[in-house]
Formats: structure tokens, C-alpha cells, sequence
């Protein structure tokens, strides 16, 4: 009895957190990608007739998942995306962290980027990474322009700071180009 | 306080080693094959370099005077808490006592005064002996002939590079080093990730590795033997199962040990090697994976040139067999839960012939 | 409480007092003055140090029980190699959780705790100074150990280790909130831990009964000044170095970014001159208790009193020199390294007189195997130990090699539970008559000590050889390596054994609360002005403010001893008395109950939670506890501040001429 204010507040904590914390925190190490359904989309270009068929629409949980987004983060510079993307800021490749998405800014449209490889050097990574990286690895990409909650979203890093980190990424509004650049 | 107790399971010690080196070694080596990664020794009461004997030494000082000092208090405690014991079952407690006799507060006072003069005396002894043991281990190898090995701890395994000025002469594996007997080495320590910590008990004791810190300690081994060590700073998920070995070795076999590191990986000589490279090359190995000599150069894992050459795999995780291989392979993660190597789901037919390949590297 | 009170104190002796309708008719003046509101809400703006220090001992005894589970945990996952009880991610978190709750929310809090109960009627006055900050810093205490339990339970439990080392617990290598909240659990215990530090040395600076000079002190209140003026010096270090790693991880400054110009090892700096001192925060107060069980249980004065006070405040010097002893093996300069060695090995003296004078004291006394003495006597068995194995570790190369092993745990564990754990059996044992006016079972007091000896020992002494032979701690598994397996084992035996003892109290304790022996006012007949009135005390402590004679005050005092007259019984007058000497030096009038320490520190709780996912929590939080604040200090009423009536003065020159000569 003495302990009920304590309780209501308990209670109302565990309301409040268990939403957002369960997601947030969990450590998926032996993890199955986000979506059952495999992204099938061979096609080398996305130059279609007529209306593009709109891409698919998959919710990428690893965006709201802040062990998967760091890890994200950890396989971009191990898996060298940085030689050509330059921590998002682009270099050889376009950059990341703008708000122009030449080949889509959808999760899946991502994950197809990475898995297909796109003209003029993004390479493809079919096989060479596997799925639940990639769609770590594209949940880290749009978190670099703010798009993933910022209490997931992974703070500094311990390295010379080139560029704001995610967490402070402000969303960035996105400009789907749908043609890619000669 | 008398646990000065030597582990039994002891393999390699010997003082035969010097005489028959060659027959003893060949031996140890075909023994060590056999027997589990585990029976290496890792204890520092098992001392096997110059810098664990007197650290031995000071530990054996400290426990014999200690548990001295220890027995004499409680003695002393046990006799003045039973001399004049009363059994009362009064409630409350009868009064007090209040009578004092001079004579025997003036002995308890000088008796209270010497302990403590005979306490500053021991603690003076500890901190002399301490000091010198201090200076001695950490003055530089008397030895010029020192081998340079630079260690960067990552989470969760050691990346290994032995030193050359010429640059073709650097030899690169992971988790499993070795070195010549008798011989100083220096070991430069490095962490670009998180705090580790380097320690072979036999050897030595600990030295941190901070990122932003690179430090140097130097061991030796004086006999031969397989000295595992172990990360001593907690450092994350798998902070348990970052292992390493030290093998210790005549000075020969050391040479042609390290001759035989320097080659590149050996070209697949049969079908199934061959198909396994191809696995090998085509699969996420290949993006944090090297070996010498193909494709493979990734820098993230382990360098797996000469894999096959090693005891263990997984940082001290699983004995080096086939089976074990196959499912570390597999699912690393059920093995070694939080690791960074993903889950590798592949066909049996590929697995054998990755298998066959991986096993070829020696 | 109309029978308590007809037992009035032995120190209600003045002729004053012999009348027992007047002191009737006192009790129920001072009962309304200084009672609290009745009901519920009575609990919510109670600032009575009893009723706080008994919730203070309650919570901090659960978060011991709840981290005693977590350690079982830890146990039964160890009890054989490569076991899959629990995984990496859980163990991690468990131990983190384990370490923070039991150094953080059980080890200092219960020492504060216990302080808080006993200091005020100790020292013989009617309250502690700040009372309405004393129940802000138990409501702070409490919800941050809400917060962390339920952050734990929602799987963001900190799993960086309850030191928390950088870069590990920094925002790359810790994703997430995890050590987000371990940091800001660190706020709130620190915000708790200085209030109460606060209240606990004035109090017994400025609330002492007329005549308890300085060296009339007990031994425990010299020993809770020290803890308190430590938590002065060693609690803002903590708070720094908690307040930089939160701003690392979420407004990403470089306080511990070695790429830009931070330290990682500024963090070990920062973390242990906060960590090593916090041992002796919680050892001081426990050989408090040591000092105040034998003297009753042996029925002697203590043996040595200046010496024991003046090894108490050099503990407190010296226990700020040690901290470099933790980082050995980071790499120092070598010159560094000696001095602090040779600074590890001094703090043995002090605590090796505070060893001898026990002893001694035990060798003059009639020694009465009581529960408590048991556990004092435990104490000297295990705690030696752990001393001894500590001038072991305090040796910079022998530390190298067992560093970060078992044999640290085997130690700290040695260090902690016989230093502080034992006292503190040994002292809720001694003062649960005062606490709740009945006795512990004595047999079932027996029963839990052996029981957590032997357990005790069993669980921690074979992790001395674990560590030698090469067993490092914080792994959630072990290979099968040669003698790790069975010891361990017998480890995890030994952990189960300890809990049974602790069960054995729990059990106790509820089945005495109700159906012990009465205890009556002073049943060990013990010498402290707080076995002076009933147990438990009535809301204002003493009918009448003793005046002290003597050391040993209650076996000293003469039949005639006089009392404080003058205070009013309307209104919550306290005499303030002088640092030194104690003479009476003016009234002062203490607050009500009130409910705004409650809201100030759910507005507290509510800046310091949000900060943890917003910085500009700490901007628009701190409007709500602004405004808390000030209806807090609102003044409502002329705060009454009287010099010292006359007769108060008279009769404490009459007192001083009495002992003039007599005994100190």
C-alpha cells in the first residue's frame, strides 16, 4: 500500500517505454532479414514504358532498431562504402547524406541498389553480403539524411568528425531522381 | 590462504626439452594436434618467462607473509573473544563494566603499538620487494636480438603482424602467435575499437590496449609450450571468448614456421579445393576475409592464409577441426553469439569442397 | 505509545520530569507538533528522518535482494563451462545491473540510510537539519532505481559494465540508450547522495545534545562524518565524468574521442578517483557499526578512542590517493606507478589500528555471543582477508597479473561483503529493537550468519585460485581450462548457501517484526544516547533534549543528569549548539510536512529522464522544477529564530560544573 504512487508511476513508465524500447534496443544476432518476400528486381535499368511501377513497399524495422543501425554503420566502412561515398558526403559516388536519391529512396529501392549494383560503378553485392546486412546496411544509408528516429539513429563516432552524425542529421526532404545521370 | 596449487594437466614442462629438442618438440607438436586447444596451459602460477618467475616470486612472498600476519591475528582475535566468554541470557543485558585497570590498559597500549610498528615493518618489506620486482620487469630486454610483433586487439580477435623492415617479410595471421624460445619479444599493442587488454599469465601480466595509446610490453618464453592468453578488459558481447595462443618454439622450428607463413596461400590441388576457392570467392567471405594469393583481401576478419596451420579458430573459441569449422561456417552466431561474422547458409556440396579448400591452407 | 512513553527515558530523571501527567501531557504536544499528517497522504509529505531512514533502509535492502538475484544469475550461468543459461547480451546486462544496483543503490544508500535513522537521536535532537531535503533525496534515490529496473526490464538495462569504460560505453560501441540511463542513474543517486551528505553533517556539526563535545562523539557519528565529507569530495568527480559520457553520446562532444583530442583514459581517471573513495564511502560507516557493536557486546568502553577517530579521518585523506591502483595496467609512467602503490600499502595502517583497538577493546571486555557480535566477528575474519589480498593487488607488478581476474572479485567481494555487509547484518541485528521496537530471533540471527559465512566463504574463496590460474572476470563463459570447472562450481554452491542466510533474515526480520520480544528502551543496555528513549522513538525523538556527560553516555551519566528545558512544544523548535563544545547557541525552528519535496523530484526525475533522449529536456524541464522550488521555499510562516533561553544556558554550565573533573 505505501508503495502505490510508486506503482502508477512504474506502470505508466513501462506504458510509455516498452513501445519504442523493445524495438530500439533489441540485439538481433542471428537475425532474418526484414521481409519474408525476396526483392525481385533484376531489371539493369529503371528506365520503364508508361507509368513506373511503383516499387514495393517494405517497412524496414532496422531503421527503428539502434544495435542494427550501428551495425549498419560499422559494415559500411568495413565492406569499404566509403572508399567511394566518402561517410555519406560522396566522392567517387554520389552523396548520401543530400537529398537526391538517384535509384530510389524507399527501403527497398536501397536494398535493390546495393544487391543490383547500378551503372557507373556501384558494384553489385548479390551474395558477397548477406540480406540482413543489406537491409542494415540501407537503414544506416537513410539514416544519413535523417531518416530514421534520432533516438536510434547512432550518435558520434570515435573518428576525425567529417560530417554531423546521424543523430543530428536533420530529415532531409526527398527528391526521387528518377533517371539516373549520364 | 595455502591455494598454491599447480595445475595437474601439465603437458609440455619439461626439462628434457633442451636436451631433446628435436625428437621432444616433434612430438609435442604431433601431441598438441591431437589434444584439445584447452590443454595449454594459461595460470600465473605457472610461470614460464623471466617476467611471470618474479612476479611468481613476489605472489609467493606476499602469500607466505600475509597469511603469517593473517593466523596471527586471528589468533590473537579468537583467544580474546573465548578468554573470558559469559554466556548471559539476560534482557536486557546486565550494566556495564566500568572498572579499569591501568596496569593492563598501559600493556594493551604498548601491545596495540607494536603490532602496528610490526605492521609499517612488513608493509615497508612488501613495498621494498615490490619496487624492485617492479624495476626488473619493466626494464628493457638485456637480449638484442629481440623480435618485434605488433597486436591489435578488435572485437573479438587478435590481428597479428611480425615486424620487418622489408615489407615482403611481414607475416600477417591472427589469434595464434609464435615465437622462438629464449628469445625477447616486443609486442607493439594497438586498439582502434575498444579498450582490451593483452595477457599470457605464463608470460607476464596485463598490458591495456587503449585506443589513442599504442603501448609496448615484452615477454619471453624459456622453454617451449603453448601458452594460451586471453583478453583481460571487458570489452563487449564476446569479450569471453577472445582468446589467443602463444607458441613458444626452438628457434629453428620458429624459422620454418615463419618461412612457411610467408608463402602465399597454396594454389587448390583437386577438384573439390578448387570449387571450394570458388565458394570462397563468390560468398560474403570474401568481404572481411584474406588469403595471400587470390582475390580475398578483405581487412575486417581474421587472415585465413594459412588457417589450417592454426590450433583453433574463433579466437580460442573451437578447436580447429573439420566439424567445428563447418559449423562456425554455418552459424557462428549460435557459437559465438554478438560476433561479427553473419550466418553462412551454403549447400553441403559447397560446404565440403570450402571445407576441403580451407582445410588445404596450412 | 502511551506504555512507551510511561517507560521514560533513564535520562528523564530531573525532578522536572518525575511527574508522570506532565510528561503525558508533553508527549501529546510534541506528538501533534512534530506527528505526521495521518493517511496517505501523510506518508507522501512525511520529512521525519525515521520514517524516511526506515523507507531509505527498506528500498535500499530490496535493490539489495533484487541485485543478490542477479548475481545467482551470474552464478548458475557459471556453474559450468560454455553453459547457454543466459547469453552474452542478457549476462552483460546482468552484471552491469548487478555492480551499478549493488554499489550505487543498495551499498552507499544503505549506509546513508541507516544514518539518517540513527544520527539525529545519536546525537540527541529532534531532528535532522533539512528535513524537507532529506525526503527530496530519498524520493530522487528511489525513482532513479525505478528508472534503472524498469529500463532493465524493458531490455535497455546498461551492459557496459558498472564502470562503464569509454570507448566501450560511448556512442559508437554502445548504441542505443542503454548506458544512457546507467549515466543519468548516476545523476540521481549523486543528487541524493550529496543532500543527504549535506543534512548528516550538519546535523551532527550543529545538533549535538549540550555537552556532546567533539571528543564525546560516538565512534559511528565521527565515522559518518567522514563517509559524508567524502561523498562531498568524491561524488562531484563521478558526476562530471557521468554528465561528459552522456554529452559524448547524445550531443556527440569528444570529451572521450580519441580521434579528437579526448581520452579514453581520462574516463579511468575521473571514474576511479570517484570509484575508490566510494569503497571507503561504504567501509567507513560499516566499521562505524563495528565500533559501536563490541564496545555493548563486550560491555566495555572502546578501546582507543582518538586513535580510532583519527585513523577514521586519515582513511578519509588517503582514500583519495589510491585510485591509479585500478589502472596498473594501462600503461602509466613507472614513477606514478610506485606512488601509488606505496599510498595502496599506507591505508593499511589506519585500518590496522582500527583492527588493533577492536581487538584490544574485545581482549578488556566480557565478550556476550550475541547475533550482532557474530557478525562483527565474521567481519574481522573476512574483512582481513580481503585487506590482506588487497596489499596484494596494491602491488603494481603482482597487480598485472591479477588484474581483471577472479582473484579482484574474490577480493572486492571480500573487502565488501566482510567489510560492509557483515557490519551491516551485524548492525540491523543491533538496532532492529530501536527500529521497530521488538527483537530479531536470536537463533534465527545465528542461523543466518553461519549460514552467510559459510556460504560466503565457500562462494568467494575459490575465486582467489580461479584468478591465479588465469580466469579473467566479466566473461559470460568459460573454456573447460584446467581446476576452472570445479571451482567454479563449488562458487556457485557457495552463492546459494549466502542466499539462504539472506533468507534466513528475510524471514526473520518479517516474522519478528511482529511476534519478536519486546524490546523495551535499551535491551543490549548499550551506551548511545539513542537507547536513551523508546523504541521506537516518538515522532520528536526525546521527551526531553538530553545533555551528555560523558563519553559513553549512558553508562557515564550521574542519576541527576539535567535535561534542555525551554523549547516550545507548539511549533518544531531544535537547539542549535556549537561546533566544538556543544554549548547551546540559539533555537532554530524546522519545516513541516510538505508534499513539494515529492513534486520537486518527480520534476527532477522527469529533467534528468528526458535528458537522456533530448537535450532540451534539461531546458524545458527545468521550468516544472523551477516552479516546484519555489512553492518549496514560499514563505509561509515568520521562521522563529530565538537566541538560547536563559534557563538552557544555566543549566548547561550547572551540567558542565558536574563533569568538571570527571571523566571525558
Amino acid at each position: 500500500m505505501r508503495y502505490r504512487p510508486t506503482f502508477i508511476i512504474m506502470l505508466g513508465l513501462v506504458a510509455g517505454l516498452s513501445l519504442g524500447a523493445c524495438k530500439r534496443e533489441e540485439r538481433g544476432f542471428r537475425v532474418q532479414p526484414p521481409s519474408s518476400t525476396t526483392i525481385d528486381s533484376k531489371s539493369l535499368t529503371d528506365l520503364q514504358p508508361g507509368t513506373q511501377t511503383p516499387p514495393p513497399e517494405i517497412k524496414n524495422e532496422y531503421e527503428e532498431n539502434a544495435y542494427a543501425l550501428s551495425e549498419g554503420k560499422r559494415l559500411f566502412s568495413a565492406y569499404n562504402c566509403n572508399g567511394c561515398h566518402s561517410q555519406g558526403g560522396g566522392g567517387m559516388g554520389p552523396a548520401l547524406m543530400d537529398e537526391r536519391w538517384l535509384y530510389g529512396s524507399k527501403p527497398a529501392q536501397v536494398f535493390a541498389t546495393i544487391v543490383e549494383g547500378r551503372p557507373n560503378g556501384m558494384p553489385s553485392f548479390r551474395g558477397r553480403v548477406p540480406d540482413f546486412q543489406v537491409w542494415q546496411l540501407s537503414a544506416y544509408v537513410r539514416s544519413m539524411s535523417g531518416n530514421s528516429p534520432k533516438d536510434a539513429a547512432p550518435s558520434r563516432d570515435d573518428h576525425i568528425q567529417g560530417k554531423p552524425p546521424e543523430s543530428s542529421a536533420e530529415p532531409v526532404p526527398v527528391k526521387d531522381t528518377s533517371i539516373p545521370k549520364p | 590462504m595455502s591455494h598454491r596449487g599447480r595445475p595437474r594437466h601439465r603437458t609440455t614442462r619439461s626439462s628434457h626439452a633442451t636436451r631433446f629438442k628435436c625428437l621432444w618438440w616433434s612430438l609435442t607438436v604431433v601431441l598438441f594436434a591431437v589434444i584439445s586447444a584447452n590443454a595449454s596451459s594459461q595460470s600465473a602460477l605457472d610461470p614460464a618467462g623471466p617476467q611471470a618467475s618474479r612476479i611468481d616470486g613476489l605472489w609467493r612472498l606476499m602469500l607466505y607473509l600475509l597469511s603469517a600476519v593473517f593466523v596471527a591475528v586471528m589468533v590473537v582475535l579468537l583467544v580474546a573473544a573465548f578468554r573470558r566468554r559469559t554466556q548471559v541470557n539476560d534482557q536486557p543485558l546486565k550494566p556495564v563494566l566500568l572498572d579499569t585497570d591501568p596496569g593492563q590498559d598501559r600493556r594493551i597500549s604498548r601491545t596495540v603499538i607494536s603490532a602496528i610498528a610490526l605492521t609499517i615493518v612488513i608493509l615497508f618489506v612488501l613495498l621494498v620487494s615490490s619496487f624492485l620486482v617492479g624495476s626488473a620487469i619493466n626494464s628493457a630486454p638485456v637480449n638484442d636480438n629481440v623480435l618485434t610483433i605488433e597486436v591489435t586487439g578488435h572485437q573479438w580477435w587478435w590481428d597479428v603482424r611480425y615486424d620487418n623492415p622489408i615489407p615482403s617479410q611481414m607475416v600477417t595471421t591472427a589469434n595464434e602467435l609464435h615465437i622462438p624460445v629464449g628469445r625477447p619479444v616486443i609486442f607493439k599493442l594497438i586498439s582502434n575499437d575498444v579498450i582490451h587488454s593483452f595477457w599470457v599469465p605464463n608470460l607476464h601480466g596485463k598490458t591495456d590496449l587503449v585506443p589513442g595509446h599504442p603501448i609496448e610490453t615484452w615477454m619471453q618464453a624459456d622453454r617451449p609450450g603453448i601458452y594460451r592468453g586471453q583478453c583481460a578488459e571487458f570489452c563487449g558481447f564476446q569479450h569471453a571468448h577472445m582468446a589467443f595462443a602463444i607458441v613458444a618454439e626452438p628457434e629453428e622450428q620458429f624459422r620454418a614456421w615463419y618461412a612457411s607463413q610467408l608463402n602465399s596461400a597454396p594454389a587448390p590441388s583437386t577438384e573439390s579445393q578448387s570449387r571450394g576457392q570458388q565458394v570462397f570467392l563468390s560468398k560474403p567471405c570474401i568481404m572481411c576475409h584474406r588469403i595471400q594469393g587470390t582475390d580475398a583481401g578483405g581487412r575486417a576478419g581474421p587472415d585465413l592464409t594459412h588457417v589450417a596451420s592454426r590450433q583453433s579458430i574463433g579466437a580460442g573459441t573451437l578447436q580447429n577441426t573439420r566439424e567445428h569449422l563447418a559449423g562456425w561456417i554455418l552459424d557462428p552466431q549460435t557459437i559465438k553469439p554478438g560476433n561479427q561474422m553473419p550466418p553462412n547458409p551454403m549447400s553441403a556440396d559447397d560446404l565440403n569442397a570450402l571445407l576441403d579448400y580451407l582445410q588445404s591452407l596450412k | 505509545m502511551v506504555e512507551a512513553r510511561l517507560e521514560t527515558s533513564p535520562i528523564g530523571n530531573d525532578e522536572l520530569a518525575s511527574d508522570a501527567s506532565v510528561d503525558e501531557i508533553l508527549h501529546h504536544e510534541l506528538d501533534k507538533t512534530w506527528g505526521d499528517k495521518p493517511g496517505f497522504w501523510g506518508r507522501l509529505t512525511t520529512v521525519n528522518h525515521k520514517t524516511v531512514g526506515k523507507r531509505f533502509i527498506v528500498t535500499a535492502f530490496v535493490f539489495f535482494v533484487l541485485a543478490g538475484i542477479l548475481a545467482v544469475l551470474m552464478r548458475i550461468q557459471l556453474a559450468r563451462p560454455e553453459n547457454g543459461f543466459l547469453g552474452p547480451d542478457l549476462y552483460n546486462q546482468i552484471f552491469t545491473m548487478h555492480g551499478t544496483t549493488m554499489m550505487f543503490l543498495f551499498a552507499v544508500p544503505i549506509m546513508e540510510a541507516i544514518a539518517v535513522f540513527l544520527v539525529p537521536l545519536m546525537v540527541g535532537t529532534r531532528s535532522i537539519a533539512f528535513p524537507r531535503l532529506n525526503a527530496f533525496g530519498y524520493w530522487i534515490y528511489l525513482f532513479g532505481g525505478i528508472m534503472i529496473f524498469v529500463a532493465f526490464a524493458l531490455n535497455i538495462g546498461p551492459d557496459a559494465g558498472w564502470f562503464s569504460y569509454v570507448t566501450l560505453a560511448g556512442p559508437q560501441y554502445s548504441p542505443g540508450k542503454r548506458v544512457d540511463f546507467w549515466a543519468q542513474l548516476i545523476t540521481f543517486t549523486e543528487v541524493s547522495a550529496l543532500v543527504v551528505a549535506t543534512e548528516l553533517i550538519t546535523t551532527i556539526f550543529k545538533l549535538r545534545a549540550p555537552g556532546m563535545s567533539l571528543n564525546r562523539i560516538p565512534v559511528y557519528v565521527w565515522s559518518v562524518v567522514v563517509m559524508a565529507f567524502m561523498v562531498f569530495f568524491a561524488m562531484p568527480t563521478i558526476s562530471l565524468a557521468s554528465t561528459s559520457l552522456i554529452l559524448d553520446r547524445l550531443v556527440n562532444t569528444h570529451f572521450f574521442n580519441p580521434a579528437e583530442g579526448g581520452d579514453p583514459l581520462l574516463w579511468q581517471h575521473l571514474f576511479w578517483f570517484f570509484g575508490h573513495p566510494e569503497v571507503y564511502i561504504i567501509f567507513i560507516p560499516a566499521t562505524g557499526f563495528v565500533s559501536a557493536i563490541i564496545p555493548t557486546f563486550v560491555r566495555k568502553p572502546i578501546f582507543g578512542y582518538t586513535a580510532l577517530v583519527l585513523s577514521l579521518i586519515s582513511t578519509g585523506f588517503i582514500g583519495f590517493g589510491l585510485w591509479v591502483h585500478h589502472m596498473f595496467a594501462a600503461g602509466l609512467p613507472k614513477m606514478g606507478q610506485s606512488f601509488f602503490t606505496a599510498a595502496s600499502m599506507m591505508i593499511v595502517i589506519p585500518s590496522g589500528v582500527q583492527i588493533f583497538c577492536w581487538i584490544a577493546t574485545i581482549w578488556r571486555g566480557r565478550p556476550i555471543f550475541k547475533s550482532p557480535l557474530l557478525f562483527a566477528l565474521g567481519f574481522f575474519f573476512v574483512f582481513i582477508m580481503g585487506g590482506l589480498t588487497g596489499v596484494m593487488l596494491a602491488s603494481g607488478p603482482l597487480d598485472l597479473q591479477v588484474h581483471d581476474t577472479y582473484f579482484v572479485v574474490a577480493h572486492l567481494h571480500y573487502v565488501l561483503i566482510g567489510g560492509a555487509v557483515f557490519p551491516l547484518f551485524g548492525a540491523l541485528h543491533y538496532w532492529f529493537p530501536k527500529f521497530t521496537g521488538r527483537m530479531l530471533h536470536e537463533d534465527l540471527g545465528k542461523i543466518t550468519f553461519w549460514l552467510m559465512f559459510a556460504g560466503f566463504n565457500l562462494a568467494f574463496f575459490p575465486m582467489h585460485i580461479l584468478g591465479l590460474r588465469g580466469m579473467p572476470r566479466r566473461v559470460y563463459t568459460y573454456p573447460s581450462m584446467p581446476g576452472w570447472p570445479g571451482l567454479n562450481f563449488v562458487a556457485t554452491l557457495g552463492v546459494i548457501v549466502l542466499t539462504l542466510g539472506v533468507l534466513a533474515f528475510i524471514i526473520n526480520f518479517f516474522w519478528s517484526r511482529n511476534r519478536g520480544l519486546v524490546a523495551g528502551n535499551n535491551p543490549w543496555n548499550a551506551s548511545t544516547l539513542e537507547w536513551a528513549t523508546t523504541s521506537p522513538p516518538p515522532s520528536y525523538n526525546f521527551l526531553r533534549i538530553p545533555t551528555v556527560a560523558g563519553r559513553d553516555t549512558l553508562w557515564v551519566q550521574p542519576d541527576d543528569q539535567p535535561v534542555v528545558e525551554g523549547l516550545r512544544s507548539d511549533v518544531r523548535q531544535v537547539l542549535i549548539t556549537k561546533m566544538l563544545d556543544a554549548e547551546p547557541d540559539h533555537i532554530d525552528q524546522f519545516p513541516k510536512p510538505t508534499i513539494w519535496p515529492l513534486i520537486t523530484a518527480l520534476a527532477t526525475s522527469g529533467l534528468f529522464i528526458g535528458s537522456i533522449f533530448n537535450p532540451w529536456a534539461v531546458v524545458w524541464g527545468s521550468i516544472p522544477v523551477g516552479i516546484a522550488l519555489i512553492a518549496w521555499f514560499w514563505p509561509r510562516e515568520r521562521q522563529a529564530e530565538e537566541r538560547a533561553p536563559k534557563e538552557v544556558k544555566e543549566k548547561f554550565r550547572e551540567q558542565n560544573a558536574i563533569e568538571h573533573g570527571g571523566q571525558v
